[in-house]
């Protein structure tokens, strides 16, 4: 970045070393990783396809209910792969978001299960829902 | 000939929908929030635009991964916001404006933008909940509005200098339609935020704080961010400020700020509403 400009951070990025596998999982276009930042790409939006296609059907209420009705049988009917099946049955963010979820998708998922963005960001940070509210207040204190 | 007349940046978060639907803007979690609106409310009164261009994005009600545009323009006859897979009060019918938006489509393909048109089109929380903020009695609303989806969902995304050109282009091409419509741009969006990873929740009040100060006077200072700067800086939701910065650059020349707010948090999100108009108040006011 040149001097007349914002600084656009108050950390230094964090690249993949030369010669090392790059943490694909992180990967952004020009080779950036930020730390804790799964990025979707085209790589991940293949892998996760299915998984985020049975997450669009979610929209609509019977789909749903079925869901909530055999969710095996669903996950079936939506073609996810084994480990796809395990990170819905597990309720894992974490997972789900491995095996190519989209945040933005696996949120119908996680509503139908009755979590909400501050239940998943306190799975994902290991942190108690109150803790993980604290911490999103004592961001506007600062 | 038409105008845009302002410029509006606001967050959308699909909590707010729920809020409002359990009248809860008086609740103490909520009002800072809420709290921001009516300035911007009585501008818009005063002013009456007559089409709302809201440059929004998708999170998955429209589009899907077999189909996923980077930009996209609405021109449709109405669009429908439905529900997303929570159960929130979908918020019904929005009018459109096909001709405004083939004369959009017309002028960005000319100007080498070479967006998705949607004669079919579902408007998800993120254009629907910052009408309904803007105009609670829809009735009191804009006669049109023309929608534009950006993609944030599936990286590679349209850089900041990118969307600054698009929000430039729609400027353009509103100030060349014959009709005198007053125009408000809309942008909806961020500001910081992340939902996933291990470094879900993470927000940065200074860069938003920056960000709608630069926004103001010196737009293109944010332009030369890339979206990995803006990933890292303001998190990987955080990069919906792209809508921010098109609907800014719509602008023409000087601007004023009439009014600001920023509240953290709104559910994972820090939460800005910026309203801006032209230096140079429009002909026909």
């Amino acid at each position: 970045m040149r001097n007349d400009t914002p600084s656009p951070s108050p950390n230094a990025p964090v690249r993949a070393p030369h010669g090392s596998p790059p943490e694909r999982a992180n990967t952004l276009g020009r080779g950036r990783i930020v730390a804790g930042t799964p990025i979707f790409d085209g790589e991940r939006a293949r892998r996760g396809y299915a998984l985020n296609r049975l997450c669009f059907s979610l929209n609509e209420r019977e789909n749903r209910d079925a869901l909530l009705r055999d969710e095996d049988a669903y996950c079936r009917q939506y073609g996810l792969t084994n480990e796809q099946t395990e990170a819905v049955r597990r309720r894992n963010v974490e997972a789900l978001l491995s095996a190519g979820g989209n945040i933005y998708y696996l949120a119908k998922l996680a509503g139908c299960f009755g979590m909400n963005v501050q239940d998943i960001g306190a799975q994902q940070t290991g942190m108690s829902v109150e803790a993980f509210r604290a911490r999103l207040r004592a961001a506007g204190a600062v | 000939m038409a105008s845009v007349v302002g410029c509006i940046c606001t967050s959308h978060v699909p909590a707010l929908g729920s809020a409002v639907a359990k009248g809860l803007q008086s609740d103490p979690y909520w009002q800072p929030f809420f709290d921001g609106f009516p300035p911007v409310r009585a501008w818009l009164d005063r002013v009456q635009p007559d089409v709302a261009v809201v440059f929004y994005n998708d999170h998955g009600l429209n589009f899907f991964l077999d189909n996923m545009p980077t930009f996209a323009v609405g021109a449709a006859e109405d669009y429908l916001n439905c529900d997303e897979g929570w159960g929130i009060p979908p918020l019904g019918l929005y009018p459109g404006d096909p001709k405004l938006s083939w004369h959009l489509m017309q002028c960005l393909v000319s100007d080498e933008f070479d967006p998705a048109s949607c004669q079919r089109m579902l408007v998800d929380h993120a254009f629907a909940i910052p009408m309904q903020l803007l105009w609670p009695d829809k009735a009191s609303g804009p006669r049109a509005s023309v929608p534009i989806a950006i993609n944030t969902v599936q990286h590679p995304l349209p850089s900041p200098r990118r969307c600054y050109k698009l929000g430039q282009a729609v400027g353009r091409a509103i100030a060349s339609y014959p009709e005198d419509l007053k125009v408000v741009v809309v942008g909806t969006g961020g500001l910081s935020h992340q939902l996933e990873g291990a470094r879900a929740g993470h927000i940065n009040k200074a860069f938003d704080l920056l960000c709608m100060s630069k926004l103001v006077d010196d737009p293109t200072a944010l332009i030369r961010y890339s979206i990995d700067d803006l990933v890292e800086t303001t998190g990987s939701q955080g990069v919906e400020l792209i809508m921010w910065i098109a609907a800014r650059a719509a602008m023409t020349g000087a601007v004023t700020k009439v009014h600001s707010n920023y509240h953290i948090p709104i559910s994972n999100t820090a939460a800005g509403l910026l309203l801006l108009e032209n230096r140079d108040p429009p002909k026909f006011m």
